[in-house]
């Protein structure tokens, strides 16, 4: 990934070359700097044209027309409906609600499968083992109630609806209906005063914003980068959009009719979804108008054919690449992150455990913001991965509430209806939930990101801006919504 | 393909696989174990990663949208005895280096100078990717052009005389269908043909209409020659230095062109025979 700049070779040469042959560089840039007031200002231009002439001569040469065009043009007609000014916008969010829908009404059992299997089963057993073996409670604590059982919830958690969702996206994508959108959203983000290929880097960010950040390359004007690479946050990421299914599911979905429930849900992700889209323009907006200001460059954006996706190879690549690579990261930050939970729920301070204190000094600035310590808390342990969000939460929920089992800070419900119990136990209500959905929408982006954010810019005082601009606002939305909502809720 | 050649004789450097291990080795590529460096360009979207992956059977992630690769990606195989390391560069509509993927993708080409670079063009938009493809030959001389899309093609209805375009280019040419993994034994035969010396290609230069510019970019051209005198490409750092490209006027002032033309003593030698592709 490093890229190779013509003055680290410079700097690399051990001596400065004979004076001779610097003469005779030196000779060649001037004639070369005399020829090109020769031949004008348009050279650029016209070599373009020569090039562009040559190539059509080729071409024309090697290929053969058919005789007769097709009368009909399949991938034409579906490009007119697809980004067509009524339809395009609709057909987007439906095909998008489609996608969730499928993810949240085909993970639910798989999930409660392996919360049984893993948590149910497996957990009692280890325990037992421990105890068997005479583990002392501290290290069995540390390995079992901590580290195990963090994984063990992100797995659980986490695996089925990413082994739904990802593969449909990927088909999505091989498909050829991404740039499409990208074709939609061109025009806005062109008002708001940003690349249009700003759309591509975005479209990369709703699987991994790290990524995401790196696909800004194909943007020429380091301006619109910039702006590029600081709303990139506004597309939930792989590790996001679990936490937002999963929250959407308990909270969201149980305020209508069952049957209804499914695709309410998906509405309300499709929902987040749009307003990361929105905020995404109205960022760009503000900086191209403040910080970033200049003009906005033109491109030129290439809908690729449609292509019908290799079914069983996408879903095979998708779940070895993304799904389980997700999957790892996420169990690779969530076995230390286990081991620290516990840690500070069973280290005291006097009578009361590390996390417990931390949690009690958050919670003032959690509840104020319609959130509370807990979540804030996981948001603090979550700097490395947002996939260990939801896991961390619950952990940090049953320490709240004491369970009276060995150790603090063990979960023992296994399945997903107990966890909404559970989370209502906790103080939970449905204000928590959508702010909980928006904090995760809007906040700092993981340190994997804001360290390409770094490497790619070069720069701290934007890798700053990026962290702390969406988490300034993350704060600030979830403050507004929390007041208005009291305030509302109190009217009745 | 190559029968009807006469032998060229490569001195010891040019055939001895590692001759360029040096500047490879700035670029970042680790050369351990490896006989052949081979680069992919290509315009975006024209199935670069798929012809990367059923090379080296990785499983890069492919899309369906142009610009999915922006970092380089590496991997290997072995063909004729031989080890190969292939690096997928950023897919480009140019090589002029405006944006940091066209510059990841010169600078490879042109620094790195791979023993054979790939260039994957999209057969159903043949004419917009030679535009790459042309600009390409100007830079390096050792290239094989894989016709990619080639079932889309004619599916199209679109017939591509790939033996023509072949000669036409200087280089060989294969028809591929790499998401079925059609043609990619007679791509690895050219490109081992090509890494080997046993075809020597004499690629397309890009004709100019106006007759000052040609002259100009002559006269600039044999004093390019003049300065660095084995450089493979004087004639594409003419044109370069004619558009004002900084990046080219810098390694120019550096010396570092100069360093790219120790590395290929034969150069000129070989530019004389030339490619009659089957």
């Amino acid at each position: 990934m490093s890229t190779f700049t013509l003055s680290d070779a410079a700097l690399a040469r051990p001596s400065s070359p004979p004076p001779t042959e610097t003469e005779a560089r030196e000779h060649l840039l001037r004639t070369a700097e005399a020829l090109r007031w020769q031949v004008g200002q348009d050279f650029h231009e016209k070599m373009m044209e020569d090039i562009y002439t040559n190539a059509a001569r080729l071409a024309d040469r090697a290929v053969t027309q058919p005789d007769e065009k097709p009368r009909f043009d399949l991938d034409r007609t579906i490009d007119r409906i697809v980004t067509s000014r009524t339809w395009g916008f609709p057909l987007m969010i439906l095909l998008f609600a489609v996608v969730f829908w499928i993810t949240i009404v085909g993970a639910n059992y798989p999930s409660q499968w392996l919360a049984d299997l893993l948590i149910g089963t497996i957990y009692p057993l280890l325990q037992q083992g421990a105890a068997a073996i005479g583990l002392p409670w501290w290290l069995s604590g540390i390995l079992i109630d901590g580290m195990y059982l963090t994984a063990a919830w992100v797995v659980s958690v986490m695996l089925p609806p990413m082994a739904i969702f990802f593969p449909m996206f990927t088909l999505l994508e091989d498909f050829g209906y991404l740039p499409r959108v990208s074709f939609n959203l061109d025009k806005m983000f062109h008002k708001a005063g940003a690349h249009g290929k700003q759309s591509l880097s975005m479209m990369m960010g709703f699987g991994c914003n790290a990524a995401g950040v790196i696909s800004t390359r194909v943007i020429d004007s380091p301006r619109e980068r910039l702006i590029a690479i600081i709303t990139n946050n506004f597309a939930i990421c792989n590790g996001r959009w679990p936490t937002q299914i999963l929250i959407a599911t308990l909270f969201i979905g149980v305020l209508v009719p069952s049957y209804l429930a499914g695709i309410v849900s998906a509405l309300a992700v499709v929902g987040i979804a749009v307003l990361g889209v929105f905020l995404s323009f109205v960022i760009s907006w503000g900086l191209s108008q403040t910080m970033l200001k200049g003009e906005v460059s033109t491109f030129s954006l290439e809908l690729p054919p449609y292509r019908p996706p290799q079914i069983l190879k996408t879903i095979y690549t998708s779940v070895i690449d993304r799904t389980l690579s997700v999957l790892w990261r996420a169990i690779v930050f969530a076995v230390p992150a286990g081991a620290v939970i516990w840690l500070s729920a069973n280290v005291m301070i006097g009578s009361v455990s590390i996390a417990e204190y931390l949690i009690n000094f958050l919670n003032p600035v959690g509840i104020l913001v319609g959130l509370n310590g807990v979540i804030l808390l996981a948001y603090v342990f979550a700097i490395p991965a947002n996939e260990i969000v939801i896991p961390t939460v619950l952990m940090l929920t049953v320490l709240v509430l004491g369970n009276g089992g060995e150790g603090a800070g063990v979960m023992f419900e296994p399945d997903a209806a107990q966890i909404k119990t559970l989370l209502t136990a906790g103080g939970w209500t449905l204000l928590t939930a959508v702010n909980l959905m928006l904090f995760s929408l809007i906040h700092n982006p993981c340190s994997t990101t804001l360290f390409t954010i770094y490497k790619e810019t070069g720069s701290k005082k934007w890798t700053a801006v990026s962290a702390l601009l969406p988490l300034a606002l993350g704060f600030l939305v979830t403050f507004f919504v929390a007041q208005i909502w009291r305030l509302v809720a109190g009217m009745f | 393909m190559t029968e009807q050649l006469p032998k060229p004789s490569p001195t010891a450097c040019t055939t001895c696989p590692m001759h360029n291990a040096g500047n490879l080795l700035k670029l970042g590529i680790n050369m351990d174990n490896w006989d052949y460096v081979v680069a992919l360009a290509g315009n975006p979207n024209t199935g670069k990663s798929t012809v990367f992956n059923a090379l080296t059977g990785l499983h890069q992630h492919t899309g369906n949208w142009p610009g999915k690769t922006v970092a380089r990606a590496e991997g290997g195989f072995s063909y004729g005895g031989f080890k190969y390391k292939l690096v997928d560069l950023p897919g480009t509509y140019s090589l002029l280096s405006t944006s940091l993927d066209e510059e990841v993708a010169r600078d490879f080409i042109l620094f790195g100078q791979p023993d054979v670079t790939i260039i994957v063009v999209d057969a159903t938009r043949l004419e917009r990717n030679l535009n790459l493809a042309l600009q390409a030959l100007e830079i390096t001389d050792r290239a094989v052009v894989c016709l990619n899309l080639i079932d889309e093609a004619r599916r199209h209805g679109l017939q591509v005389d790939d033996r023509r375009l072949a000669r036409d280019l200087g280089v060989p040419v294969v028809p591929t269908n790499a998401r079925q993994g059609e043609g990619l034994d007679d791509l690895l035969k050219a490109v081992n043909d090509v890494a080997t010396g046993q075809t020597v290609c004499k690629p397309y230069r890009i004709k100019t209409r106006s007759p000052q510019l040609r002259q100009a970019i002559e006269t600039l051209t044999r004093e390019v020659e003049k300065t660095f005198p084995n450089l493979p490409n004087a004639r594409w750092v003419a044109l370069r230095l004619l558009d004002g490209d900084q990046n080219i006027i810098q390694a120019v002032r550096s010396g570092e062109l100069g360093e790219l033309a120790q590395t290929e003593p034969d150069a000129g030698k070989r530019i004389e025979l030339e490619v009659v592709p089957a």
